[in-house]
């Protein structure tokens, strides 16, 4: 009986972890640096645009002032836009698998 | 089923070394199969441990006494509740649990992070699989918890008396969490140091779970230390011990890298340092481990010698230059992508808010292991005491503190004169009236350091509260809601930056109660009979009346005892000391019942302004003579038993034992009804409770900011700050 519960769970573990290994093998994803650069990018596209929220609170909190806010937002606002260009680029690059950031029509 | 828990293990040994070449060759050579079987290795591996944890504490439940681990940590008399923790209070359970902690937050890890760095979660999952290989030979091979006896004993030895405390249930379970979850940022950072992916992603991705590690250590840090106070019975929660040092020093660096991972995340700087840092901090962590396990050093906490320690060495050896090495390795990929803007801005309060965390951790581990060091630089074990300790940890965490102050109130890039003006006056006030207010309490100055102290925690107190206050008041302005429904919207918006608020105040509060209550403590040793008194510090304490009983687990002395000040009443306080019988039949068939292990029930008044603390230390030598008596009586009555028919001899038997009860019974009722004098210790600490109202606040602070924020609000803030980007983005492309 003990036998055969250890068994039973061998042919689980088996089952279970050898699945993805079934069926259609997948070998390397050759575009697999770009997708990675990427994931990184929009890493840090995210903690730019926290960024960006934190300078606003921290001026509607007081810790900066009106100037030195707008100095700032500008600053970060920039290297948001730096990003989301190399963002595009490598989208390009992977051949527009994915949809590239749209500019909204400029507000004049 | 101990031989399905064996079976069980070297099942989940195979699939670990699986995961480890799995995910390896899906990474270098094999391809995303490869890789998504190596992850599910890592789920089948939880679900096996799961399985054979449950063996063990069935067996523990059921008082399953064939296994040697039950045997000799549990016995039928041992409380359900007890029988459930025995199972980590041994060397063998407790590297069950370990592997199967590490198991459970991996695959919570591993299954968070699927769909994300994709490259470094592989070779992740090898270092995750790595270690739980390493515990799982260790159970297979070294300390095993599914080992059975040949003759199973009708009782077990019982769990050692100072583990039945309702602390001692949660805490080996959250210091292990917090272990086996700093392994998870620790093998993420190999990850990223091998596949050259160093930046702001994989610290995403862990960021949570090291926050997670940070709070359950610390947790596991303040149970131990509440299980001192009050089970140990010395009056002290903290020692200086080596194994709760040990605890301390990946808490320390692991405190110093969950700040710094912010300025990485902003700004992509101090890569280097924070790669360096989370390597230290897994080494501690496992270091901790071994220390607990080893027998290296002396402590009260330890399992005692073992032959673990040289298994623990190599690892930790190749953790160490493996650290190294791969730091060394891709210093190139580590650079800084940009440089501090300001020596004024929150990014440099961080910085060294970081170099006092990592001096604080080194003063513990200088400390911790000097009676190595020193015997192997002099050839003698010399060990530095509280002291030593005192001398170089009371003024960097003056100074850590101060800085959990100042960084809330520093905005991130650069600080100028207009905002110290608006952030600094009020919290600077504070921290003055304090320290001039003190002037007027008689004795606060008696300690300086203590008063000084208690004007730096107002500092931090004002700081966060102003910070509050304004994030609310901003709340209002801008969506018009009233006070507590502004304030909590803003800390739900902005979990992570008030959630640290919180821990910063939570932790100024903690250290306020252990300054004030190390430095006003009045503490007495005395011994009294029932009916005296003993004064201290204005609180006269009177021994009323001895106590005892006798029950199946132990027999306890006790005493009542009343406190009054200037004749009013103010607390009873009900003390003991447990002793529990022991199975060496040598102590005679009375005497074996005091003769065991003994621990002690600590009378506690607990209070906001200060703790009454006493123990009773029964002393039982006037005991002895009649003890002795019962011995020779009961021997012979023994032996008479062999002379009655065989029959009747198990009646007999029974008949002889319940007399022995009685007699037992009879023996410790001596200390109610013709007492003699019973040692104390009262103990007298202004503030103490505040030890652990700082504690709970800083946890709830933690659990605030590791809290995730509901998908939909986060995704609304983001496309806010997106689209006004985006906007950006189309003028800079016209």
């Amino acid at each position: 009986m003990q036998l055969l519960a250890v068994f039973l769970v061998v042919l689980a573990v088996v089952a279970f972890v050898g699945a993805p290994l079934r069926g259609r093998t997948r070998g390397l994803d050759p575009d697999h640096e770009l997708r990675a650069e990427l994931a990184d990018l929009e890493a840090a596209k995210e903690a730019k645009y926290r960024e960006i929220r934190d300078a606003e609170l921290d001026q509607r909190t007081g810790k900066l002032s009106e100037g030195d806010h707008r100095v700032l937002d500008g600053e970060l606002r920039a290297e948001a836009v730096a990003l989301l260009k190399r963002i595009d680029a490598v989208r390009a690059r992977l051949g527009a698998e994915a949809p590239p950031v749209t500019p909204p029509p400029a507000v004049s | 089923m101990a031989t399905v828990g064996r079976a069980l293990l070297i099942v989940a040994f195979a699939v670990a070394l699986y995961g480890i070449a799995a995910s390896l060759y899906g990474a270098f050579a094999g391809g995303r199969a490869w890789v998504d079987s190596g992850r599910r290795a890592v789920y089948a591996l939880a679900g096996v441990l799961t399985l054979a944890f449950a063996i063990m504490e069935i067996a523990f439940l059921r008082s399953d006494f064939s296994f040697n681990v039950v045997a000799t940590h549990s016995s039928t008399t041992t409380p359900t509740f007890y029988k459930a923790t025995a199972a980590w209070s041994s060397q063998e359970g407790s590297l069950l649990l370990w592997v199967w902690l590490l198991s459970v937050w991996s695959s919570l890890a591993l299954a968070l992070t699927r769909r994300r760095v994709r490259e470094v979660a592989p070779v992740a999952t090898a270092v995750l699989m790595t270690f739980a290989s390493f515990f799982l030979m260790l159970t297979i091979f070294f300390a095993q918890p599914f080992e059975t006896l040949a003759a199973v004993p009708q009782e077990g030895t019982g769990l050692n008396p100072l583990l039945r405390h309702p602390a001692m249930m949660f805490h080996p379970p959250m210091l292990y969490s917090g272990y086996t979850l700093f392994s998870i940022p620790f093998a993420f950072a190999i990850g990223a140091l091998v596949t050259r992916r160093l930046n702001a992603e994989w610290i995403v991705s862990t960021r949570r779970f090291a926050l997670a590690a940070w709070l359950c250590l610390g947790i596991g840090i303040v149970l131990g230390a509440r299980w001192s106070y009050t089970e140990l019975g010395w009056g002290g929660y903290w020692a200086w011990d080596p194994v709760e040092n040990a605890s301390l020093l990946p808490w320390l660096t692991g405190t110093a890298f969950i700040h710094s991972i912010m300025i990485q995340e902003r700004r992509g700087m101090l890569k280097v340092w924070n790669a360096s840092l989370v390597l230290a901090t897994g080494t501690l962590a496992i270091l901790g481990t071994f220390l607990v396990r080893s027998g290296i050093l002396d402590s009260i906490h330890a399992f005692g010698a073992s032959t673990l320690g040289i298994p623990f060495l190599i690892l930790i050896g190749a953790m160490v230059l493996g650290s190294v090495g791969l730091v060394v390795w891709r210093r190139a990929d580590l650079a800084s992508e940009h440089r501090l803007d300001s020596l004024l801005s929150r990014e440099a309060v961080f910085l060294l808010q970081n170099v006092l965390l990592v001096a604080l951790a080194f003063v513990v581990w200088w400390g911790t292991f000097f009676p190595l060091i020193s015997e192997a630089v002099t050839g003698t074990r010399a060990s530095v005491g509280p002291p030593w300790f005192d001398k170089y940890i009371v003024p960097l965490a003056f100074l850590v503190v101060a800085l959990s102050g100042i960084g809330p109130l520093v905005p991130w890039r650069r600080l100028t004169l207009a905002s110290v003006r608006r952030g600094f006056v009020l919290p600077g006030a504070a921290a003055l009236v304090t320290v001039l207010a003190l002037v007027a309490v008689p004795g606060a100055w008696a300690e300086p350091k203590a008063a000084l102290f208690a004007g730096v925690v107002a500092f931090v107190l004002v700081s966060v509260g102003q910070e509050l206050w304004r994030g609310m008041r901003a709340r209002q302005a801008s969506a018009a809601e009233p006070a507590p429904v502004a304030l909590a919207g803003v800390v739900r918006r902005n979990r992570r930056r008030y959630g640290g608020y919180v821990v910063h105040a939570g932790f100024a509060i903690l250290l306020l109660g252990v300054a004030v209550s190390s430095s006003f403590q009045h503490a007495k040793d005395v011994s009294l009979r029932p009916g005296q008194s003993a004064r201290v510090d204005g609180f006269d304490i009177r021994y009323v009346r001895a106590t005892s009983h006798a029950g199946a687990e132990k027999i306890s002395l006790g005493a009542v005892l009343d406190v009054t000040k200037d004749g009013r009443h103010v607390a009873t306080l009900r003390t003991t000391r447990g002793f529990y019988p022991s199975q060496d039949i040598s102590q005679g068939i009375v005497g074996r019942f005091f003769g065991g292990e003994s621990e002690s029930e600590v009378g506690l008044r607990a209070g906001l302004g200060r703790d009454i603390w006493t123990v009773i230390n029964p002393n039982i030598t006037p005991l002895l003579p009649i003890i002795e008596r019962g011995n020779r009586t009961f021997r012979r009555a023994m032996v008479g038993i062999m002379n009655v028919p065989a029959r009747n001899r198990q009646q007999a038997a029974a008949q002889l034992f319940t007399l022995r009860d009685a007699a037992v019974t009879a023996v410790a009722r001596r200390f109610v009804t013709s007492p003699w004098p019973a040692d104390f210790r009262f103990i007298v600490s202004p503030l103490a409770t505040w030890i652990w109202i700082g504690a709970i606040v800083t946890f709830l602070g933690g659990l605030l900011a590791l809290w995730p924020a509901p998908a939909a609000a986060r995704r609304r803030v983001t496309a806010g700050y997106a689209a006004r980007v985006a906007r950006e983005l189309a003028r800079t492309a016209q």
